[in-house]
Formats: structure tokens, sequence, C-alpha cells
């Protein structure tokens, strides 16, 4: 079991794993309470895959004094936390779970797809399938003696049996078919319930009727296991359904809960942030989020916007700049005069923006439905043919009865019922197992269908973290000394830099942060200076922004030792993934809120034709909704909170498991592994799956052309009804599972990561 | 016939149990991790299933 050997992972790994914890407040959000001053948080650990992981993460979580019960579930990939609220008068700060869980080589995210309330309806399911399933095979081994050639009184006895058996697995197993036949009949409509709700009752009707008059032929068996096989469709049908969309509440969470006001007469006072009127100042410190629109009044910072507006570069605020609630106040604290309120601040916006696009999706109808919608009526008006046209044609109603029955249960979607559940089920493990989460069946049909791609860049295409370019060309001395003096700060720039030093570093003791500009320190070397270029020459200099890069310079009285220049790294496979998506001939886009150079760069790497830069999240909604509108269906990948509305907007959305909590909730898939590779094969996937599903239609529709005139003309027995239906439904379930198969290359580099002592095999 | 009489019902009797054996496993979370469950055999630590 040494196989995973946690701690032992090099350098590249670590750097793998470089990107941003949840935060406390997210996580402390998406926890809940389970009572005694407990609370449970849920984290998706998708490297976990064998007894070591779960020893490590396990191990490494019960060593923390304020977890009281740690649970890893490996089919899930998942770690439940239960610990305690308070320690010694002291909160608890839940980002040490993912920190503790980091620093054992596992990546982690925050994961609260919440399916509380689902697991009652799936084991209530699950349950009725045992039921039914128990039912079945019993009524079918009593069938098989009656077919074998019982006598008279023990066939007797065997439909007698077959009826106690079957009258309460109808009632039990059957009540989800009946609740939703009633529910569209009394609202005026006809669903595929209706014929399956008619169908078992009239056979169970009439076949109890047979038996009172010792009849040779009843129809139990069929009724029942046509129950059964429904029923494992309905069940899987369930666990793909859509899950609610909690986009918006997530989105409410990111604000502040209140924030610092600064009265005239200098008194401060902790207010909720729906309470701050237009015009009071707020005093926000360093490392604190913007809560609401305002303009500086005083003090300098730099302020992390990525989250607002896709920037990658922070922006230096000083008086007079306008910053947008949501942001993060990285390093200095700041003086600002509030210019909205709450509720018509930047995110307030989003959310509106959000419930406007939320609707457009909600008219996409599920190819099933639109199957049933057919189906259905064509089902009554053949067994209502049949019916009439066997009565008045021999006058003997009953047996007229008897036809239309055989046509009803002949007909029953058995195979239609399982032809996109099962299909979306195997697809939805295969994702899984590629480390891609589906939040709903009908998204793998609509991203089958897309021809369009679009993709934000900050943190989606890149990875959002800047990352030194060059580091072999740059002096190593000069790299451990501006190291040494980035250590102090909390600048993104300054955080790449001290990660980009390997080796030792001088101790610098008291450095100065001048907050949008940079560090300062006097050493007995000298006077070191490491920031902007403006900042540490003193003057401006023009043409900084062309290229794309961020610089950063380090001075020492006076001379510029070293530049040292930043790139916005590609995400990895992010080239592949382009490759791929280009070679099926999908049409692809950059909509960014970044520079225009910073975009034009990545669109040229990554050979993007149509890029636009600088949007708002209303623009980039609307060139989604431009798109849809020209008749084209968009697939949105994106993860901030400025790309929200457009995930939404979009026909199908995709985001990263590093995507803000509001990216996640609004896509409809969330990959959890690094690689960008997840996309087209999340797409490959979903085009298998809806060949797969038009192939079960067929199968499904194919057989029912030959047996429905066979049952019309009055020939179908309990026998051949029976055999027929099994067949058609196991051979659509056996052509469902072609769908597993290899997984790519990426999904088994992604798991082989972790287990380093194992050479890396097959990359076919 | 005779045999039926004593032999239908064990089957269905054994075919229960099945049934309520199945129910009391869904029931007692047995499912909920299933590969799990392969490698916490090799676990020297407590092995009690728990939420």
């Amino acid at each position: 079991m040494s196989c995973c050997a946690p701690g032992t992972e090099g350098a590249a790994e670590v750097a793998r794993l470089a990107h941003a914890l949840p935060s406390s407040e997210e996580l402390l959000l998406a926890s809940r309470s389970v009572g005694e001053g407990l609370r449970q948080s849920e984290l998706s650990v998708p490297g976990v895959h064998c007894g070591a992981c779960i020893t490590a993460v396990e191990g490494a979580l019960k060593a923390l004094p304020a977890v009281v019960r740690a649970r890893v579930n490996l089919s899930t990939r998942r770690v439940s936390v239960v610990w305690m609220e308070d320690m010694d008068g002291l909160r608890t700060d839940p980002q040490a779970f993912a920190a503790a869980i980091r620093a054992t080589g596992y990546d982690t995210h925050l994961f609260s797809l919440t399916t509380e309330g689902d697991d009652a309806l799936r084991n209530q399911l699950i349950r009725a399938v045992a039921v039914a399933g128990f039912a079945a095979t019993n009524i079918m081994l009593l069938s098989v003696s009656v077919w074998s050639g019982a006598e008279a009184a023990t066939r007797d006895l065997f439909h007698w049996i077959s009826a106690f058996i079957a009258g309460p697995t109808l009632i039990y197993a059957g009540r989800f078919f009946y609740q939703s036949a009633w529910n569209a009949l009394r609202h005026g409509r006809t669903n595929m319930d209706v014929p399956i709700a008619l169908a078992i009752t009239l056979s169970y009707t009439v076949s109890l009727w047979e038996t009172l008059h010792s009849a040779e032929h009843v129809w139990f068996d069929a009724t029942v296991s046509l129950l059964f096989f429904l029923l494992i469709g309905r069940a899987l049908d369930h666990i793909m359904r859509d899950r609610a969309r909690s986009a918006i509440t997530g989105l409410a969470r990111l604000s502040p809960r209140g924030a610092m006001v600064v009265r005239p007469d200098g008194t401060r006072d902790y207010r909720p942030v729906e309470e701050i009127a237009v015009g009071e100042h707020l005093s926000i410190s360093a490392g604190e989020r913007i809560p609401v629109d305002c303009r500086v009044l005083s003090g300098a910072s730099d302020v992390d916007r990525s989250i607002v507006n896709g920037e990658s570069d922070p922006l230096a605020a000083g008086p007079g700049t306008q910053l947008e609630a949501g942001a993060m106040n990285l390093t200095g604290s700041l003086l600002v005069e509030a210019v909205a309120t709450a509720r018509n601040s930047f995110l307030s916006e989003v959310i509106g923006l959000m419930e406007a696009a939320e609707g457009g999706r909600a008219r996409y109808r599920r190819i099933a439905d639109r199957a049933a919608q057919i189906y259905s009526p064509v089902v009554h008006f053949l067994a209502l043919v049949s019916f009439l046209g066997w009565g008045f044609y021999d006058g003997d109603w009953k047996h007229a009865m008897l036809v239309a029955i055989a046509v009803l249960i002949i007909t029953c979607p058995c195979a239609l019922g399982l032809a996109v559940p099962v299909v979306q089920v195997v697809a939805a493990g295969r994702l899984f197992a590629g480390g891609v989460m589906v939040k709903d069946g009908s998204a793998m049909e609509r991203l089958a269908e897309i021809d369009t791609a679009v993709f934000d860049k900050t943190g989606t295409l890149t990875l959002g973290k800047p990352r030194l370019v060059d580091r072999e060309a740059v002096n190593r001395s000069h790299l451990a000394l501006a190291a040494a003096l980035a250590a102090h700060s909390r600048h993104p720039l300054s955080m790449a830099l001290a990660a980009a030093n390997a080796g030792p570093m001088p101790v610098i003791e008291t450095v100065g942060e001048i907050a949008g500009g940079g560090l300062e320190a006097a050493t007995s070397q000298g006077m070191l200076r490491l920031g902007s270029r403006a900042f540490a020459c003193g003057k401006a200099v023009v043409g900084e922004e062309a290229h794309g890069l961020s610089e950063v310079v380090l001075w020492r009285d006076g001379v510029v030792l070293e530049t040292f220049r930043f790139e916005d790294a590609l995400r990895t496979g992010a080239a592949e993934a382009i490759t791929a998506l280009k070679r099926e001939r999908i049409e692809m886009a950059i909509l960014s809120g970044d520079r225009a150079p910073a975009v034009s760069r990545v669109a040229g790497m990554l050979g993007i034709g149509h890029w636009r830069a600088a949007l708002s999240p209303r623009e980039k909604t609307e060139e989604v909704a431009e798109r849809t509108a020209a008749g084209r269906r968009v697939l949105m990948v994106g993860d901030g909170i400025n790309d929200a509305p457009a995930l939404a907007a979009a026909h199908v959305s995709i985001a990263p498991a590093t995507a803000a909590d509001v990216g996640r909730q609004a896509a409809d898939f969330v990959f959890l592994h690094e690689s960008l590779e997840a996309i087209p094969f999340a797409f490959e996937t979903a085009r298998r799956a809806d060949r797969l599903i038009r192939q079960n239609f067929a199968l499904a529709v194919g057989y029912n052309v030959i047996a429905v005139p066979v049952a019309i003309l009055g020939h179908a027995t309990p026998l051949i009804a029976a055999i027929a239906m099994s067949t058609s439904s196991i051979i659509v379930v056996l052509n469902s599972l072609r769908l597993r198969g290899e997984l790519p290359a990426f999904a088994t580099r992604a798991t082989d990561e972790a287990r380093l002592t194992t050479p890396v095999v097959q990359a076919a | 016939m005779n045999t039926l009489i004593f032999l239908i019902p064990i089957a269905l009797f054994l075919g229960g149990l099945g049934l309520a054996a199945f129910l009391w496993s869904l029931k007692s979370g047995q499912y909920d991790d299933v590969e799990g469950a392969a490698w916490r055999v090799l676990d020297d630590g407590e092995d009690k299933p728990g939420r």
C-alpha cells in the first residue's frame, strides 16, 4: 500500500497545487450545523484512490484539535469533516482543514452540491426496485412452471399466489407512476406514466378476473416485470435529474456581512452591509472584501479584481479609484465613500443578470420528454383502436379488452424508459472517472449539440496566477534577494517571486510596503526596492503595458539589478483542448474582462481568432445571447463572478473546480483535475452518449414495429409479451454499456500523479 | 402437489429473507462507499461505518 507515498511529491507537484485554497468564509457558509456546537463540511478530494490515501487524508484531519470526525468516501472522492465551532473560546478556521489536506499532497475543493433532500426519494425508489424485483422473479418462476404445462389445480394455485404477490407490489412500487399519472391527468395533460398506470392496473384487474374463473392465461408476470424494468429506469433517471441551482444564493454569500463605518466625528461602528447608505465613509483593511461599490477617499492599496472582472493584475488603488463590491483589498487599508447601496452594487447587478438568463435554459426539453410527447398519444390510440376493432369484429368485448391490454403492455416504454437514463448514468460514471462532475442529465444532451465554445481567460484558459518567465535567464542571487523581499508581501506578483526561488535566501527583517508601488528595505548592502518600474526608478515609463506581460524591477541604490517578467501561465492541456475542439469544427472565442494586450497574447498562443477584451458581465452575457440568437448553440467555459451570468445564459456551461462558488453553481459541468482537456473529453463523451441514446430509441421503436402488429392481431400471449419486453430492455442496457471503455490519457495521468513510485504507464 | 404446500412457502420465505437483507443493508448505509470499504478492510484502525 505504498502506492501513494504522500508527502514525497516533487517541486512540480507542489507547483501544480499552488492555486488558491477555498476561502474561510466560503467554507464556513457551505458547512452545516449538526447540533451541539458541531458543524459538518464536505470537501472534494479528486486525488484519493486507495487505502493509503484514505489513511493519509483522515489522519491529517484527525490530527487537528478541532476535528471530531473525518471520513473519506472513496466512491464520491469526498471527505466529510465534523468539527467544533469553538475551541477554547476561539472560532475555528475551516480553511485549516483544506490546508491540512493540501499539505498531504492532495488537491482539494469546496463542493457544496447538497443532495440531502434527493436522497430520501432515491432510497424510496431503490427500495421499490428491490420489492418489484423480488415480486418479478418469484412470479416469473411460477409462470415458467405454468408455461411448461402444470395441471389445472396447480396452475390455479400458482395464479393465486402470483395475485397475492403482485397486488401489494403494485400498490407499493407502482405508486410513483400512479401519482405522476394522476398529476398529469388532473391538469388535463397526458404523459408517459398514463399508459403505464393504465397497463398495469388493467392487466392486473383482468388477470384477477381470469384467475377467479380458472382461466389458462394470466398477466401477473408481465405486469410486475414491466413495473420492475420501468422502476429501474425511473431510479436511474432520478439520479440524473436536474438539481436545483442555488447559484444566486451562492452569489449573495460572497458579499461581506458587514463593514466598518467611520462616522463624521471619527467613531467607528461595524454595521451590516444592508444598512450602509450612499455617502457614508467606510474603512477597509488589507485582506477584506469591498462591501459595496465605492470610491477611494484616502489610502493606497492593490485591489484584486480578478473574481469581479477577470483582470489578472491587481489594480493600484488611490484616491478617486472606483471599486466594485466583491473585490479583494490586498495590501493597504483604505478609507472609502459608498457610492451605491448593497442592493444597487455590482454583485446585485450580477444577480439580476443571472435571474434573467436562467429563464432561457428552462425552455430546453429533454429528449425523453420529447419522445414521450409523440409516443404516449400513439400508444393510447393504438390500444383504443384494437379494442374497438376487435369488439366490433367478433362481438367478444372481453377478448377485445385482452388484446387492448396486450397492446398496452407490449408498447409500454420499458426500453424507451431505460434508453436515456442508462446511457446517462454510464456516461456520468465515465465523466466522473475522468474528473468531470455532471450536475444534471439534460446538460449532457445539450453539450452534445454545441457548435460554438466561448472561453473566459483568467482562471479558465490560464491559471489566474502569475508565473516568472525565463527563470533560467535570471541571476540566481538577484532572484534570492528579490524573493527575500517578496516574502513579506501578499501581492500576487510577490508571492509568485517567492515561489520561484528554489534555493536559500537572505533574511531581511524590516520591509516597508508602499501600496500600489512595491516594497522597500534598508539593508547593510544598501537601499533595496522591489516593485513597478515607476516606483523603483522614481519615474514613469511609457510602453510598459504594450507587451501584455507584468514586470517587477529589483533596484539597489539607483541601479536596476534585474527585471522580472511574469506571465499568467496557460492551464495544462489548454493547447491540446483547443486543438481537439478545432478538429470537431467548433467555433471558438475568448471573452475576457482583462486588458486587451493580455487577452490577445493568450489568443495568439492558442490560435483563437475571435477575442474581445475588457468586457463587463453584462457585455459577456450579451455576446453569448447574440450568438444564441444567431442560431448557434454556445458552450461557455468560465470561472469568475463576472462569468456567472454568461454561464447561466449559455446553452451549456463548464467551470473548473477552482472557480468562484457562483461560477461552480451556475455551470452544468465542473471539472476537478487541472487539465483543460476535460472539455473535449466531456464533449466527446456527451456526443457518444447522444449517439447511443438515439440508437436505443431506434432499437426500442424497431422492436415495437415488430411486436405491435403481433399484439394487435391478438397473438400476444403472456409468454410472448414477457419475453419480448425483457429482451428489448436487456438489449438497450447492453448497448448503453458500450460507452464505458478506456479513459483518455489526461485522466489517467491525473490519477497517476499521486503515485510516484509506480511509473506512469499507458499514455496512449 | 403435496410437496408444493411446503416448498412454495420455503421458496418465498428465502426470497423474502434476501429482500429484507437488501433493504437492511441499504438502510444501514452499506452502499455509501463501496470502493472505500474494500480498502478499509486492510486498515488496522477503527472500522465502524459512520457518517
